[in-house]
C-alpha cells in the first residue's frame, strides 16, 4: 500500500472522492479551508490508502532543502570571511566605517574547510540554484496539491491571541500537541516566516549582490537600500534562519528523533499520529 | 534509558556526520567532475543575466555625486613599481601608449595625450569588489565601442582581452571579456576618476571599466586590447589572472 504512494494525484482525488473519511473507521476531524471550521466526519467502510503525515513533495523538498541550506550556510561564511565588516548603504568598505567587524569564522564552519573565496563561491551559486529552483517546485506543487491552504495556512480563529498564548505555554511544558489540524499554530507561524519571508529574503538580497542583476533589476538596490545594506540583510537572515535550524533540531530531539526522522523519510501516516498525541490542549 | 542511548547515538551520528560532510566537501573539492558540476552555475548565471538584461544590455545603476565613496579603495596591485612603470610615471605617462593588437583591420598605438582628446565618457558608478565591498566613483573615459571601431574589428573577433604593466606573484595581470560587454554604452577606457587622473592605486592612467561584474574584470594599468577568437591561447587559458590562478569565475555577475 505505501509503495504505491508515489501516484500522488490518485490518493489527493481518492482522499477529496471519500470527503475525509479515512480508513481506520475513527472519526476524523478536518479542517474546511474556506471558513475555519471543524468538521467532524463519521467513520466510513469505503478504504482509500491512508494520507501520509508528510507527503513526497514535501519530503524531497525538505531534504534538498536541508542539503542546500546547509552547504549555503557553510560556504556563505567562507565568503563572509573575505571581508567579514558589513555596511549599510550603496558602498563600504575599509576606509569606510562598518556596523559590525566580525572576526573570520573558523574553518570547521566552513566549506571548503580551509579559505578559499573561489571554490566557496562555486559551491554557493550552484547551490543557490539548488535552493531557489526546489522552493520554487515546492511552493507550486504545494498550491496544487493545498498543502499550503489546508496545512500552513493560519485560519482566522488561530490568529487569535489566546489560541497562539495557550500554544505558547503547551510548547514551553513540551507538549507539542498539533490540535485538529496537521501543524499547531506556532509551527504554521514558523513555516509560513521560512517559507515566504526568510528563504525569499535570502534569495533576493542574494541577488541584489549581483552587479549584473543590479542593471537588470534596479528596483532590487530600492527595495533592500543599497548593495551593503543587502549584504548585511543576507548576513542578519542567515543568523534567522540558523536559529530556525537549531530550534528545529531540538524539538525534532524532544519530540522524538526517531520517529520525526521516519516520517520525514518514508512518510509515516496520520494514524500514528492521531493515536499517540494527546488532545488536551484544545479543551 | 533507551531513550537516552537513542539520542547519544543520535548526537553521536550526527557529529560522526557533520565531520564526514566536511571530509567529503573537500575531497568534492578536489575532483575535477564535481568542480565542473558545480561550474555550471556561472554559465546558467550567464544566460540569466543576459536575457534578462535585452539584446544590447541593461545600464548599471548610475549614481549621483553626493553618492561617491570619500575614499576609492584598491585591491589586488597598488603600485605596478616595475622599471618601465616608474619610468613612465616620472614623465607623468607622457609616454604612455595604448596598443590595439590582433583581430583589427587598422591596428593602433594611441598616445595618452591622444586619447584623453577622444569623446569621453563620464559615469558615476558602483565598484563591487568579489571580496564583498563596495567603492561608489565618478570615472571619465573614452567607450571601448569608440576604440574598437577606430581600429576596425574583424568580424572572427570573439574576446577582447586587456594586458596590464602589473604582474602579481610575478605573473602578468591580464582579464577578457566577450563582445556584449566590450560594445555596451558603460564599458570604457577611464583616464579620470572623480574628475582627477586615475590614482595609481586604481589603475593609472588607463584602467577598463565593466560595469555589471565585479572589480577584477576590471583591468587596471591597461597597456594593450586584444582581439581574439579564442581565449584558450592566452596566458594560461582561462581567461584572466585570477581565472588562471585562483579559479575564480570568468563569468563575474555575480
Amino acid at each position: 500500500m505505501q509503495k504505491g504512494f508515489h501516484d500522488l494525484d490518485q490518493v489527493t482525488i481518492a482522499r477529496f472522492a471519500t470527503n475525509g473519511k479515512n480508513g481506520n473507521g475513527d472519526i476524523c476531524m478536518q479542517t474546511d479551508g474556506e471558513n475555519g471550521e471543524i468538521v467532524p466526519h463519521s467513520g466510513a467502510t469505503i478504504s482509500p490508502r491512508p494520507e501520509k503525515k508528510h507527503r513526497l513533495p514535501t519530503r524531497l523538498w525538505h531534504w534538498t532543502n536541508a542539503l542546500a541550506i546547509i552547504i549555503m550556510f557553510m560556504s556563505g561564511l567562507n565568503i563572509f570571511n573575505a571581508h567579514p565588516r558589513l555596511y549599510w548603504g550603496s558602498y563600504g568598505s575599509y576606509p569606510d566605517s562598518p556596523w559590525l567587524h566580525l572576526d573570520r569564522f573558523p574553518a570547521w564552519m566552513t566549506i571548503p574547510g580551509y579559505y578559499s573565496l573561489a571554490d566557496a563561491r562555486l559551491w554557493h551559486f550552484f547551490f543557490a540554484w539548488v535552493l531557489s529552483l526546489s522552493l520554487l517546485a515546492f511552493l507550486v506543487i504545494s498550491l496544487f496539491n493545498r498543502h499550503l491552504q489546508r496545512d500552513v495556512h493560519i485560519t482566522r480563529r488561530e490568529w487569535r491571541w489566546s489560541t497562539i498564548w495557550t500554544d505558547i505555554k503547551e510548547h514551553a511544558r513540551l507538549n507539542f500537541d498539533h490540535g485538529s489540524g496537521k501543524y499547531n499554530v506556532l509551527q504554521k507561524l514558523t513555516y509560513a516566516l521560512v517559507l515566504f519571508v526568510l528563504i525569499p529574503l535570502m534569495i533576493l538580497t542574494g541577488i541584489t549582490m549581483s552587479p549584473a542583476m543590479d542593471a537588470n533589476w534596479g528596483f532590487l538596490l530600492d527595495i533592500f537600500g543599497g548593495r551593503q545594506s543587502a549584504r548585511s540583510i543576507h548576513f542578519i537572515v542567515t543568523a534567522l534562519l540558523f536559529g530556525f535550524f537549531i530550534v528545529h533540531i531540538l524539538l525534532v530531539l524532544l519530540a522524538g528523533p526517531i520517529g520525526q526522522m521516519r516520517d520525514m523519510i518514508t512518510g509515516g501516516s496520520t494514524k500514528t499520529r492521531q493515536d499517540d498525541v494527546p488532545d488536551k490542549a484544545r479543551t | 534509558m533507551a531513550n537516552c542511548i537513542t539520542r547519544r547515538g543520535l548526537l553521536t551520528s550526527s557529529a560522526l556526520l557533520a565531520g564526514g560532510l566536511l571530509a567529503g566537501c573537500d575531497r568534492l573539492n578536489r575532483n575535477e567532475t564535481f568542480r565542473g558540476i558545480l561550474g555550471s552555475a556561472e554559465q546558467a548565471n550567464r544566460i540569466l543575466h543576459r536575457s534578462l538584461g535585452g539584446r544590447r544590455g541593461a545600464l548599471a545603476r548610475e549614481y549621483d555625486e553626493a553618492d561617491i565613496s570619500p575614499e576609492f579603495y584598491s585591491n589586488g596591485t597598488r603600485d605596478p613599481d616595475t622599471p618601465e612603470y616608474n619610468a613612465s610615471r616620472a614623465q607623468g605617462f607622457a609616454d604612455w601608449t595604448l596598443e590595439l593588437t590582433g583581430l583589427f583591420d587598422k591596428p593602433q598605438a594611441i598616445k595618452l595625450g591622444d586619447l584623453r582628446t577622444l569623446p569621453a565618457r563620464t559615469q558615476i558608478t558602483r565598484h563591487d569588489c568579489v571580496e564583498g565591498w563596495s567603492a561608489i566613483g565618478k570615472w571619465t573615459g573614452v567607450p571601448l565601442k569608440t576604440l574598437l571601431d577606430l581600429a576596425g574589428l574583424r568580424k572572427n573577433a570573439n574576446y577582447i582581452v586587456f594586458h596590464c604593466a602589473d604582474r602579481l606573484s610575478g605573473t602578468r595581470y591580464y582579464e577578457s571579456i566577450d563582445l556584449i560587454d566590450a560594445y555596451h554604452p558603460q564599458t570604457i577606457v577611464a583616464h579620470m576618476l572623480n574628475g582627477e587622473r586615475v590614482p595609481i592605486k586604481n589603475g593609472a592612467p588607463l584602467r577598463i571599466r565593466i560595469e555589471r561584474q565585479l572589480g577584477y574584470k576590471s583591468a587596471k594599468y591597461v597597456q594593450r586590447i586584444e582581439a581574439v577568437e579564442s581565449l584558450e591561447r592566452v596566458y594560461g587559458g582561462h581567461g584572466g589572472y585570477w581565472e588562471d590562478v585562483g579559479n575564480y569565475a570568468w563569468y563575474a555577475g555575480i
